[in-house]
């Protein structure tokens, strides 16, 4: 009598209900797991809706934790793709930090290791401009980003950081590779170093500033987490190519700053509290498991990259995966709690309830 | 679009922050914290889907005056809902909920007169009743609209109604306001790269006309107003179907004080907000903005000092 089927555009699924099938019975309600819910892919997606990004959740399984609207997402989903963002990301952050090891380098006179960080800014930077650009709808238009000067949209601040910061470093590598200009040179390296943090660490408050929940809740830790797997990134690619005399110091970088970025990445996990279930699972568990995997490995093999530069070569790989990693787990974590109607209503509803609670 | 001043140029913290904590929240506001000088009243709509037939004459109307593209022909399988849900090509959503519950204590003639049960079977626990839920969905125009905080080109802007709109001619398509809108409103129309969504009519506004959408619609479920106006009368209705038995009903985005400042455009809903796909406590993300440009300013120095020291460390 009950009606115990899933009705999907796929078909039915589950008994066939009979005449006196009952309406709403699981309507209106979806699982408080992400795994249960039934996601069905629309053979004919159409455009603007579901727009052809994957899966949306049209109908969910009984056990009705959490209502929802046939399971539907509550947000939009990012329209960003993760090659050019999370990978601006990851650049970003490498541009950054390798821009500051550039300038300590200068200073400390360890030629070889300067001339790696700096070559490593100006191209990452390049690199990340090109990808921010190619993401954009409409990329003629990309100038229209420096129209306005708004504290409210990260994004158009990191453009302004990003029109200081990647001048900066490219002069600095040109000076550098031409050794033409020594003392323009120096003044680039150093207002490259004196950016490069900001780039770095303004993309957490680029993803955090959003309703998404895998990565709004991570808007306390997420900074930290950012400089570090940065850090990170920049130790790894002054171990690649910088020789085993000159590495010391980013050798000591990379002893702090893979296991802080492992270490704040647990502690962003646990204050996200629901939201950060998508970082364990599906793709994103995958990256951020290689993340951790990589940055500690990378971390581990640094230490022998004082006598063997072999041994700095693997370590520097490792942690210029792991943060890349690192990045690419935090994004896709983010889509996919994005996709799931549960990260977004329960924790309202519990906030909702507490804030009723104290009357 | 050309209006007299130049929106959405410059971000006055100093409004803002008037705007969330002072008593000058509503939205006339926040036309006038956007540097208009004695703009019109804010308008907005009230959505009040107890007298919604579902007959989706807003969806078409929105379609046809805003010339909106097909948004795909599918087959859900979702009750009488085939949209699915707000986007790029889709202004107006009508939801469809089909409950086992009756809508209230509704005798009807013949069962008064001739004592004859309603032809409702009834489940194991004695409920009697069957009831659909419809609700036409929109953009909320909110108060603190978080799409327009983040667009970085200043494309999304405040109208001197108080409503948010994009300017299609300055975006750039950079997808940014579609993560940052609580609601799962605004998206990217992937052929043409830029976003879309509700404009509030903003062409009809100029021109003291209502919106295509509550111009079309039969019942009045969707009403058109000065926003101040329709929390009165959303006040009104809700007490009439609370005294006629629907404990049910809520008012969704009516209070100034949310976590958006209130929306623009408000609903009369007969369930919880997530059972219409509404998100139940919305927040927007720039009240916490200030600090999280905090922590990035530390997280940066301490990257710098990290840096600092490990080329100033001697060598142990
Ligand atoms: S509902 Fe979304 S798209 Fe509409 S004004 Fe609010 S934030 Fe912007
Ligand atoms: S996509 Fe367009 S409207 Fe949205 S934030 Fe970017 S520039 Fe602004």
């Amino acid at each position: 009598m009950s009606n115990q089927s899933n009705v999907g555009r796929e078909g039915q699924e589950g008994v066939r209900p009979g005449r006196g099938a009952t309406t709403g019975v699981h309507v209106g309600a979806s699982s408080s797991n992400a795994e249960t819910a039934v996601r069905v892919r629309d053979p004919w997606a159409p455009r603007g809706q579901g727009n052809g990004r994957g899966p949306r959740a049209i109908a969910s399984s009984a056990g009705a934790a959490t209502a929802s609207y046939y399971g539907l997402p509550v947000l939009n989903e990012p329209v960003w793709s993760a090659r050019d963002i999370a990978g601006y990301l990851f650049l970003g952050g490498l541009a950054g930090a390798s821009a500051a090891v550039g300038a300590g380098a200068h200073v400390t006179g360890r030629r070889a290791l300067a001339r790696g960080a700096k070559l490593g800014a100006a191209g990452a930077v390049g690199l990340s401009l090109a990808a921010l650009v190619h993401d954009l709808g409409r990329p003629t238009r990309f100038l229209n980003m420096l129209r306005v000067l708004k504290v409210t949209s990260p994004m158009n601040i990191g453009s302004w950081l990003l029109a200081g910061f990647a001048p900066a470093a490219m002069a600095s590598a040109a000076s550098e590779v031409t050794g033409l200009a020594p003392t323009g040179g120096a003044i680039a390296t150093a207002a490259a170093a004196v950016l490069g943090p900001g780039v770095s660490a303004y993309t957490a408050a680029l993803i955090a500033n959003t309703a998404v929940p895998s990565w709004h809740g991570g808007h306390r830790t997420m900074p930290y987490v950012f400089v570090a797997s940065g850090a990170s990134a920049a130790a790894g690619w002054g171990l690649l190519t910088a020789p085993p005399t000159e590495c010391e110091p980013v050798r000591r970088l990379a002893l702090v700053a893979g296991p802080a970025e492992i270490a704040l990445t647990k502690l962003m996990e646990r204050e996200m509290g629901m939201a950060a279930e998508p970082y364990h699972q599906g793709r994103a568990g995958i990256y951020m498991k290689l993340a951790v995997g990589l940055t500690a490995l990378g971390s581990l093999t640094s230490s022998l990259a004082r006598r063997d530069r072999r041994a700095g070569i693997a370590a520097g790989a490792a942690l210029l995966l792991g943060s890349a990693f690192e990045r690419f787990g935090v994004f896709r974590a983010g889509v996919q709690s994005a996709r799931d109607p549960v990260y977004t209503i329960a924790p309202q509803r519990a906030r909702r309830a507490e804030v009723t609670a104290r009357g | 679009m050309s209006t007299d001043t130049t929106p959405g140029q410059i971000l006055d913290p100093v409004a803002d922050r008037r705007l969330r904590t002072g008593p000058l929240s509503n939205g006339q506001d926040a036309a006038e914290a956007r540097g208009y000088v004695d703009p019109p009243p804010r308008v907005g709509f009230f959505t009040d889907t107890s007298v919604c037939i579902g007959c989706k004459a807003c969806e078409v109307a929105c379609k046809e005056w805003n010339r909106v593209p097909e948004d795909g022909l599918v087959f859900t399988g979702m009750s009488y809902d085939n949209t699915q849900g707000l986007g790029a090509d889709t202004w107006r959503h009508v939801a469809f909920i089909e409950q086992r519950k009756p809508l209230a204590r509704q005798v009807t003639g013949a069962v008064a007169r001739t004592g004859l049960e309603s032809h409702d079977e009834g489940d194991a626990s004695g409920a009697v009743g069957f009831r659909w839920l419809m609700a036409s969905d929109v953009c909320k125009h909110c108060t603190e609209a978080a799409c327009l905080d983040v667009c970085p080109t200043g494309a999304i802007f405040r109208t001197e109604f108080g409503t948010v709109v994009v300017q299609e001619d300055i975006c750039n398509g950079c997808g940014y306001c579609v993560p940052a809108c609580p609601y799962g409103v605004i998206d990217k129309r992937e052929d043409d790269g830029r976003v879309w969504k509700c404009t509030l009519c903003y062409d009809r506004l100029k021109v003291g006309q209502e919106p295509a959408c509550a111009k079309a619609c039969p019942t009045d479920s969707i009403q058109f107003g000065v926003l101040d106006e329709l929390r009165e009368r959303a006040d009104q209705r809700l007490a009439v179907l609370h005294s006629a038995g629907v404990s049910d009903a809520r008012l969704y985005g009516r209070d100034p004080d949310d976590g958006v400042g209130g929306d623009g455009a408000f609903f009369l809903l007969l369930d919880e907000p997530e059972v219409y796909g509404l998100p139940p406590d919305p927040v927007v993300g720039t009240r916490e903005l200030p600090a999280l440009w905090a922590r990035v300013g530390l997280a940066a120095a301490a990257l710098s000092a990290t840096v600092a020291a490990v080329f100033v460390a001697r060598r142990s």
